[in-house]
């Protein structure tokens, strides 16, 4: 007789724990039953981002840059499903390679990025950059894996957490991601991932009071009333593309922190 | 009592400013008539000053395409070491009028004399000589991007430092290639409409830069306009806020230099006279009406008594009063509207429970005044402690160890900036590192220059001005946004 195979359930990921929605709800999605995630689930992911900002945006760059060649690791070990749930093989590839071309880049912002200030008297002055904080970002609807790590990964580098939703079609590879991550050693909550309609969850992270930045690149059509909702708390805009690697992409969710100290004896 | 041996008053020449009983708008390198108008005067004396332009949304749009046909037809295709050098023209042309500057700055604005002459227009023309030497060697700021100007950009800026913030506007988006349409506050248009005397003095081609005057309609009438790539705007978080509403959806660049409501930290290790001093500055320079003003004073408990009696003591010899008198400390408030609301928010602080003390002082009869003041007993939850006066008011708070301090200065929904006094080192960075701010100032306080990035974190805005930072917002890369 045939073996049955065991299914798997397809759930958020919040604070590094793999809910249900909250609702109870879930949606039809490339064969499967997705979670549903809702107001409240959104609110719980963005407490879990908050929660662990201290830790991912206290580490040594040095360390955050380990830790993302630790989830290229974990990519890379996955291909064959991640093959299943994307693209392709290249997809996946290009995906890891984009992995790595980040985490080289943890410990080269402060010196590629901040500057030491030549002001007219006796200071010493420099200019660091800092990570935004809260950071929630919209996936792309496709490519499902490379759009969403396209997205999230230089977030992820400058020191943010985050609260991700994503692709509304094509949400296994994110889940698969979520999977990923948690045999990483990025600490649980700095990646919150949640699937369910895009449109009922965006107006929620744009108007999040406790959210610092907001990246529309899969908002469509939707970005302008995302936009306007998120001047609440002035929150940084980012309109990105969902296939690109460029620090500036880090930079985007970046503060500059510029110190002054006398110089005397 | 009064401090009765005090300096002669040594009232300032302000002949050295001779103005028109009238200024239009500056469109198109010619000064035109604006359709409606409005008195701007001074608020030490409430005498009117000259008769200036509240243009209208047309006249705006208008001063756009002036600026838009500027930069097709001109000045992107001049080159960048020419470009330079019409900056540096306008930097040298500021220090050899800067006491023109200076006195009609004071006049208009209510600024001590002393802090217009030796702040404001020195850096106003260090901005335009920094930025000038930045136009032709964008290309190592910016490797492999290629960057270019963004076209027309529409500038907004405050009554505080008038023509600073003009240098801080126009200086970067000139050195990247931008042509300007510039809008000073409604309180305080005379410098700008007097530095566009400046730009034909420097032969600056016509329509580069456009001045535009009025109220918070031509400010919303720049925003609307049509062709206007990038917005830059100074002011009040709630403005701010607008104006991000507003270009939703647009596309167009944006940076925002809001309020703040910053704390200054002093340690029982800080050298204290000194740290007074840096109170002082913090708070009652230019009667407090500075963004990054420190405005909630956080003092280690076991020092709060020597704090205290020692900032009091200071504050008695605050000499408070004609802004051109170059012994003046605390000159006048900006406005009667700025007033009222200083007034209504002080009262607030006394129904609350906090405990004022002003020293005796007397103000003129004239004009718009307020006592520097000092509130203690303030809790956190007070409105004196949590919204921005912009007033030579300070709110005196006090913390035990590091880490609640940290909390204390984080918690506010401001992030621009933030000072700490201690001798320990590796403390001061401990502190710059865990404050939200954008400039932490150690040791010191209020201090400014063209080279270093300026700007806020969270609802304080987003973007720096100054530095190679400070380019950015005014220019488009390959790439990326």
């Amino acid at each position: 007789m045939k073996r049955l195979p065991v299914r798997k359930t397809y759930k958020l990921f919040i604070g590094g724990a793999f809910p249900r929605s909250e609702s109870g709800r879930t949606y039809e999605a490339e064969g499967q039953n997705v979670a549903r995630a809702s107001r409240k689930d959104v609110r719980d992911a963005v407490r879990a981002a908050r929660a662990a900002l201290p830790k991912w945006a206290g580490m040594t760059a040095y360390n955050r840059g380990q830790v993302l060649y630790r989830l290229a690791e974990m990519i890379e070990t996955r291909s064959l499903e991640f093959a299943d749930l994307s693209s392709g093989r290249e997809e996946v590839e290009r995906t890891v390679d984009r992995v790595v071309w980040y985490a080289g880049w943890a410990d080269k912002l402060a010196q590629v990025l901040g500057s030491s200030n030549p002001v007219s008297g006796p200071y010493f002055n420099f200019t660091v950059p800092e990570p935004t904080g809260v950071v929630a970002v919209l996936a792309p609807e496709e490519p499902p894996l490379l759009g969403l790590v396209s997205r999230l990964v230089p977030v992820l580098t400058g020191g943010n957490t985050v609260v991700a939703v994503a692709s509304e079609t094509h949400p296994l590879a994110a889940i698969e991601l979520a999977e990923a991550l948690a045999t990483s050693d990025v600490p649980g909550g700095t990646v919150n991932l949640l699937t369910g309609h895009a449109d009922e969850l965006a107006p929620w992270l744009a108007s999040h009071m406790d959210v610092n930045a907001l990246d529309v690149t899969g908002a469509d059509g939707a970005a302008a009333d995302l936009e306007r909702a998120a001047a609440d708390n002035v929150k940084r805009i980012v309109r990105g593309e969902p296939d690109t690697q460029s620090p500036w992409d880090i930079a985007s969710f970046l503060e500059f922190k510029t110190v002054w100290h006398p110089v005397g004896q | 009592m009064t401090v009765e041996w005090g300096l002669a008053p040594t009232p300032g020449d302000r002949d050295v400013v001779s103005m028109r009983e009238r200024y239009g708008r500056f469109v198109g390198g010619g000064r035109l008539v604006d359709a409606e108008s409005y008195s701007t005067g001074s608020p030490a004396t409430e005498k009117p000053l000259a008769e200036v332009g509240q243009a209208t949304a047309e006249e705006v749009q208008a001063a756009v395409l002036a600026a838009r046909e500027a930069f097709e037809n001109g000045w992107s295709g001049i080159s960048a070491s020419e470009r330079a050098k019409y900056l540096f023209r306008i930097a040298r042309i500021l220090q050899e009028r800067s006491r023109e500057f200076a006195v009609l700055e004071t006049l208009n604005g209510g600024k001590p004399i002393k802090e217009s002459r030796d702040v404001d227009l020195p850096l106003a023309a260090a901005h335009f000589f920094y930025y000038a030497g930045w136009a032709d060697k964008l290309e190592y700021a910016f490797p492999n991007r290629r960057p270019r100007p963004v076209g027309v950009a529409g500038q907004i800026i405050p009554w505080n430092f008038p023509l600073l913030m003009l240098a801080w506007k126009i200086a970067p988006a000139l050195a990247a290639g931008n042509t300007v349409v510039l809008k000073p506050a409604e309180t305080t248009p005379l410098s700008a409409l007097l530095f566009a005397d400046v730009l034909r003095q420097a032969e600056l081609p016509a329509g580069v830069v456009n001045i535009v005057t009025g109220d918070g309609r031509t400010g919303a009438a720049i925003v609307q306009a049509e062709g206007v790539d990038k917005i830059a705007f100074t002011g009040s978080t709630e403005v701010g806020k607008a104006i991000q509403r507003e270009l939703a959806g647009t596309g167009k660049k944006l940076t925002l230099e809001l309020g703040g409501k910053a704390a200054n930290i002093i340690f029982d290790d800080a050298a204290l006279d000194q740290a007074v001093e840096g109170i002082v500055n913090g708070i009652y320079f230019n009667q407090g009406h500075v963004c990054c003003a420190g405005s909630r004073l956080l003092v280690q408990e076991s020092i709060y008594e020597p704090v205290v009696e020692k900032l009091k003591r200071r504050l008695t010899t605050l000499r408070v009063g004609d802004p051109l008198d170059k012994n003046t400390d605390v000159g006048a408030i900006n406005s009667k509207e700025q007033l009222a609301r200083i007034q209504e928010l002080v009262a607030s602080g006394e129904q609350e429970g906090a405990e004022i003390y002003q020293p005796p002082c007397r103000l003129p009869e004239k004009g718009y005044w307020f006592a520097p003041t000092v509130f203690t007993n303030v809790a956190q939850s007070y409105r004196i402690a949590q919204e921005e006066i912009f007033a030579p008011v300070l709110s005196i708070l006090t913390f035990r160890t590091p880490e609640v301090t940290v909390e204390k200065a984080n918690n506010t929904p401001y992030g621009l900036s933030a000072g700490v006094w201690t001798e320990k080192g590796s403390r001061i960075l401990w502190m710059a590192e865990r404050l939200r701010a954008g400039v932490v100032w150690a040791n010191t306080y209020n201090r400014f220059d063209p080279s270093s990035p300026f700007g806020g974190y969270k609802e304080s805005g987003f973007g720096r001005e100054g530095g190679r930072h400070g380019l950015e917002p005014y220019l488009q890369f390959d790439g990326s946004e």
